[in-house]
This record gives C-alpha cells, sequence and structure tokens, in this order.
C-alpha cells in the first residue's frame, strides 16, 4: 500500500519555484531522508506536506485520500521542527501531551500517554521540569515524543539534529533510526547532511533547485548516482570530463579507458563526466595509468588521503592504513581506477 | 593583584539617575507629605502642623465612590486597551517590515497629541451639531443627530484613545520576538489557529500583557483632563479632584493628602497586578 504521494507538487514564491513538479511515493512505514543543499527546496516540500505552506500545483495524498486543501490542524501528522517549537510556558509532560489535550483527552489519559512516551525515548523522570531546565538532546527527545503523541500516520522532521553536537547527533540518528523501525510510522526528515540521511533512511531523495534529481536506497545513491550533482553531493567523488567513445571505451586526458562491464554507463556517447569515489583510486608507477604528482599527504587515522595533481586538475584518493602507497609529497606516480567503480555521467 | 574584570556600564553611572530621582522626585514627595499634614488656614494658604484631618475626610462615602470611579476608569480603559493592542499587535508584526514602521510612526504620532488636543476633538467628534451623531442620522441608524458627550462612553473612548498606542509599543517588541515556529507547532499539534492562539501565543505573552495592563491603568490613573471635557461630575476622578482642590479650593494640604492615596492606591493595583500574573504563571 502506498501511504504518502505526492501528484506534481509545485510551490513558487513570487518568480522563484522553490518545489518543482515533485511526484514521488513514500511506501508506508518506510524512513525516507529529503536530502540536498540548503535553498534546494526540501524544507519547503515538507511545509507543503505539512500543510503550513499552500501548494501552487499538484496534490498530496495519504492513503489515497486528497489532502491539499486539508488545513494543518486536521493533518494529524506529527512534526519537529528545526528550531524544535517546545512550548517554554509548559512543563515537560504538557508538551508532550498538548496535542492530546487540544483532542479534549481527560487529563489522566494525557498524562499517562506523556509517560508512555517519555518512556519511550528515555526521558522518564524529567516529566515535571520545565524546557528550559533540559539539556539539547534531551529537549530533542522532548520534541520527538511530542511529534509521536497521537500516533500519527505521517511523521515529519525538519532537519530535527542540526542543533546538537557532533557525538550526540550521531548517537540520536541511530536512536530515531530505531525508534521509527519499532514504530513502523511513515517518516520523512529534511537534512543537508549525508552522512545523516545514509544513516537513517530506507530511501534517499536528493534534491536540487526544487528538482528531485535522484530516489534510491543510500547503498543505490553513493554508488550508483544518477548524474554529476548526486554524485558530487553525496559522500565525496572525483568528477572528471572526458569523452563516451561507445559503451566500453572513453578518452580521458588523452588518454583511452576500457570499461569493465561492472562499470555504470549512463551517458550517451560524446561529452560526459567520469565519477569515481576516492577509494576507488589505485596508485601505480609513473607511466602507469594517469600521469599525477603527489600534492598533499593527510593522515586522517582510520584513512589516509592522497590529494593529486593531474595537469592542474585535483584527484583524491583514499587509502586503509595498511594498504598505504609507499609514494611520498612530490613523487610522480601514476593514477588508475578500480574496475567496477567507474560511472559515467552525462556531462 | 587581579582586578575585577572590567563592565561596559561603569557602577557610578548609576549615581545620575539616583541623584536625580532623589532631587526631582523624593524631595517633591516628602514637601508633599508634609503639606498634606499641614494646617489650612481658611481663604489663606497653609501653615506647618500635624493634623491628619485631611486623611480623615477619606473615611466616607463620597470618597469611596471617588476613588471606585477612578479605578474603574483606568481598569476598564487598561482591560479594553490591552484586547485591542494584543491582536492589533500580533498581526501588525506579520506585516511587512515597510509597513510595520509606517504603523508605528502614525501611533508614536497620536502619542505626541495631548490630553488636551484628544480632549476637544472627540467632544467635537462626539458632540450634536458637528459630531458622528449627523453620520449615523444621514445613515438612517438614529432619527436625528444627538451628542454623545458628555458621558461614561465618551471618556472611556478618550481614555482608550489615550493608552491604546502605550500598550502597543511594550506588546510589539516581545510580540516581534515570537517564534513563528511556535505557533506553526500547535496547528501540526491539531489547534486550530484560534485555539493556537489561545494556549500558546497568550500564555507565552503574558508578562509583557500584564505590563501593557500596569501601563495603561496607571497612566490613565493620572487623567485629569479629560473627565472634566468628555465626563459628567460623577465621572470625575481622584485625578480631577486633586486639580480642583489645589487650584480652585486653594487647599493644598487636602489636595496633597489625596495625591498621596492615589500614589497608594496605584501602588496597590500594581502589587496586585504582579501578583496576579505570578499566581497565573506558577
Amino acid at each position: 500500500m502506498t501511504e504518502l504521494s505526492l501528484d506534481g507538487l509545485t510551490k513558487r514564491f513570487g518568480t522563484l519555484t522553490a518545489v518543482d513538479d515533485v511526484t514521488l511515493d513514500i511506501t508506508d512505514g518506510s524512513f525516507v531522508c529529503l536530502l540536498g543543499p540548503s535553498g534546494c527546496g526540501k524544507t519547503t516540500l515538507l511545509r507543503l506536506l505539512a500543510g503550513l505552506e499552500p501548494a501552487s500545483a499538484g496534490r498530496v495524498l495519504v492513503a489515497g485520500r486528497d489532502i491539499t486543501d486539508t488545513p494543518t490542524h486536521r493533518r494529524d501528522f506529527g512534526m519537529v521542527f528545526q528550531s524544535l517549537a517546545l512550548f517554554p510556558h509548559l512543563t515537560v509532560w504538557q508538551n508532550v501531551a498538548y496535542p492530546l489535550k487540544i483532542r479534549g483527552r481527560p487529563r489522566a489519559e494525557c498524562r499517562k500517554r506523556a509517560d508512555e512516551l517519555l518512556d519511550l525515548v528515555q526521558l522518564s523522570g524529567v516529566a515535571d521540569r520545565r524546557i528550559h531546565q533540559l539539556s539539547g538532546g534531551q529537549r530533542q527527545r522532548v520534541a520527538i515524543a511530542r511529534g509521536l503523541a497521537i500516533d500519527p500516520q505521517v511523521f515529519l522532521l525538519d532537519e530535527p539534529l542540526s542543533a546538537l553536537d557532533a557525538n550526540l547527533r550521531e548517537h540520536m540518528q541511530v536512536e530515531l533510526r530505531q525508534l521509527q523501525q519499532r514504530l513502523g510510522v511513515t517518516t520523512v526528515v529534511v537534512t543537508h547532511d549525508q552522512k545523516e540521511a545514509l544513516t537513517m533512511a530506507d530511501t534517499v531523495i536528493v534534491m536540487q533547485e526544487g528538482r528531485v534529481q535522484q530516489v534510491g536506497t543510500p547503498m543505490e545513491v553513493y554508488r550508483d548516482p544518477a548524474n554529476a550533482f548526486v554524485a558530487g553531493f553525496i559522500g565525496t567523488s572525483n568528477l572528471m570530463p572526458c569523452t563516451l567513445h561507445d559503451d566500453r571505451t572513453l578518452a580521458l586526458s588523452g588518454q583511452t579507458v576500457t570499461l569493465d562491464p561492472e562499470d555504470r554507463v549512463k551517458a550517451a556517447p560524446g561529452p560526459a563526466v567520469l565519477s569515481i569515489r576516492p577509494e576507488d583510486v589505485r596508485l601505480g608507477d609513473a607511466g602507469d595509468g594517469l600521469p599525477a604528482r603527489v600534492a598533499f599527504i593527510r593522515d586522517l587515522g582510520e584513512s589516509v588521503q592522497f590529494v593529486l595533481d593531474h595537469d592542474g586538475q585535483t584527484i583524491t584518493a583514499l587509502f586503509s592504513p595498511q594498504a598505504r602507497p609507499a609514494a611520498t609529497l612530490g613523487d610522480r606516480v601514476g593514477v588508475s581506477f578500480a574496475p567496477g567503480g567507474r560511472v559515467v555521467l552525462p556531462a | 593583584m587581579s582586578a575585577p574584570p572590567e563592565k561596559t556600564t561603569p557602577g557610578w553611572l548609576a549615581a545620575l539617575p539616583a541623584a536625580w530621582l532623589a532631587v526631582f522626585f523624593l524631595i517633591p514627595f516628602a514637601i508633599m507629605l508634609s503639606v498634606s499634614v499641614a494646617h489650612r488656614v481658611p481663604g489663606g494658604f497653609f501653615e506647618p502642623g500635624f493634623e491628619m484631618g485631611s486623611y480623615l475626610r477619606f473615611v466616607s462615602v463620597f470618597f469611596g465612590q471617588i476613588l471606585l470611579t477612578s479605578i474603574l476608569f483606568s481598569a476598564a480603559a487598561a482591560v479594553i486597551c490591552v484586547t485591542l493592542a494584543f491582536p492589533f499587535t500580533v498581526i501588525l508584526t506579520r506585516l511587512s517590515g515597510r509597513a510595520q514602521t509606517v504603523v508605528l510612526v502614525v501611533l508614536l504620532a497620536v502619542l505626541s497629541l495631548s490630553e488636551v488636543i484628544i480632549g476637544f476633538a472627540l467632544s467635537t467628534l462626539l458632540s450634536q451639531t458637528a459630531g458622528v451623531g449627523n453620520l449615523l442620522a444621514w445613515l438612517g441608524l438614529i432619527e436625528q443627530s444627538r451628542a454623545f458627550t458628555p458621558s461614561f462612553f465618551a471618556l472611556l473612548v478618550g481614555m482608550c484613545y489615550l493608552g491604546l498606542p502605550y500598550a502597543v509599543l511594550v506588546l510589539y517588541p516581545p510580540v516581534s520576538r515570537l517564534d513563528p515556529e511556535l505557533g506553526e507547532a500547535a496547528r501540526m499539534m491539531g489547534a486550530a489557529p484560534f485555539t493556537a492562539f489561545r494556549t500558546v501565543t497568550v500564555p507565552l505573552l503574558r508578562a509583557p500583557i500584564f505590563g501593557a495592563l500596569i501601563l495603561v491603568f496607571v497612566f490613565t490613573l493620572g487623567v485629569y483632563l479629560l473627565p472634566q471635557v468628555l465626563g459628567r461630575p460623577q465621572h470625575w476622578t481622584l485625578s480631577v479632584h486633586i486639580t480642583d482642590q489645589a487650584i480652585f479650593q486653594s487647599n493644598l494640604p487636602f489636595a496633597a493628602a489625596m495625591a498621596v492615596l492615589l500614589l497608594l492606591v496605584s501602588l496597590a493595583m500594581v502589587g496586585l497586578t504582579l501578583l496576579l500574573g505570578r499566581g497565573a504563571r506558577a
């Protein structure tokens, strides 16, 4: 069953098109990340789902029912805002129970449900505190508990973890994902952090300039990017201009490269872009592959990064410390690419 | 060895307002206190003394009524002003920056009008010959033009006119700082727009609302011209009677005693409002 469908959803602000003709099906119970650089329209798309912005065109459907014109307060969605938007005049449990109180549930039931939810997010014991007495991570959990209070059909989160420090953020990513799997609620998270998206999502939706660039599992968008933007935005990619002769050979810096059956070709013959992940770059002796010079070596602990200069073009390579090449700074080397790691994209 | 950390505002700067308050507030207040217990010389002035006679005059039904009138008028004006100003300010902060500036400049311009101008303008506007009565008669709402002043209604309108800009100016900064996501969160959680306003916007701004109530109340308590221009004698507030005693009856001790009473009433009401505000918060 398809739970949440967007059909040609469009939002224009004056002459600016923030969300441009987005059509998507989000499966029941899945965890979806809207990923893209700031200003790509992902937050606007989330606000369209929430009903906080009226759509300029298109429809939003939940289980086949058109809710495009349903006001926000009748959608029965849960949401966590970027600023969290917790109510400072209420205690923790009153915040969590607010959606129930609005629906006229008796006080005892509100309190019981709030306690359950606070247990769920591991926050029992702070129910009677005020919001300003909580740490950033605790506030985060309160906001999540409040968003889940009515067992929403759809749970929306706008950059929910952006205010947390790096360690806590990674911890909360795992926790949020586990919570979502346990409850099975259809969840849409907006994030600009690709690592966060890859950690949590079943499906990653990469957006740029209001348009969906690619929809896929984290591994698909990482290993098999649809275009140069996705390749560059998800993780690090070396993007090199090349000319594709046919689906087996291409010309790169005057050399002919023969592609492997596992390499992916998504461009028509002619000018194209070769995308290589840093971990798929191999170093050999000078004269063996593309000529390059070692411009910089960076030890990152878990890996070693080589920055190579090939004819003015920078190629980044990543090795495990065990497989560290013998080359040192300034050495001339030959660069080649692991078969299967090459993706040829439209220029 | 270690000097105390330098502060951007040196403490001695406080000496200036302290001296100012002492010279222009505490000393005159002490003089007024001493005058209030002075011995009145009928037909003349007063001579030093210690008599509680002026204060004893408060213990009468007549004075109870004056006091009650003053408090009721100011309280009504405060409630009406804040009731109007609060939604007004919330809507104002949603306008474009340019529109907000225009509205605020107009409000500030209203502040430049004195009680005299407001009083006489309203008395003309509400009069039989040149007032809104003609408009209402022309519209057929009333049979023929009539005067709406002097009356309870006219005086209250005047006080509200005077107090409204202050209420808006007190409410404007906290309202414009309010995170719009809080209201959106309430709507997301299932609150219809008015419910969100009632359960989130209003409680969040409880302190500024009480602040605006106190300001308008105290401010209109001191109004002494409007009741004479727009009200009937039974609408005369304590401030009017102070003026009357001091200037027309030449009874300075009694006027001073009433001024002390007015100050005490103001303080009591401010304290009561603060207490209510705190009670509601806890």
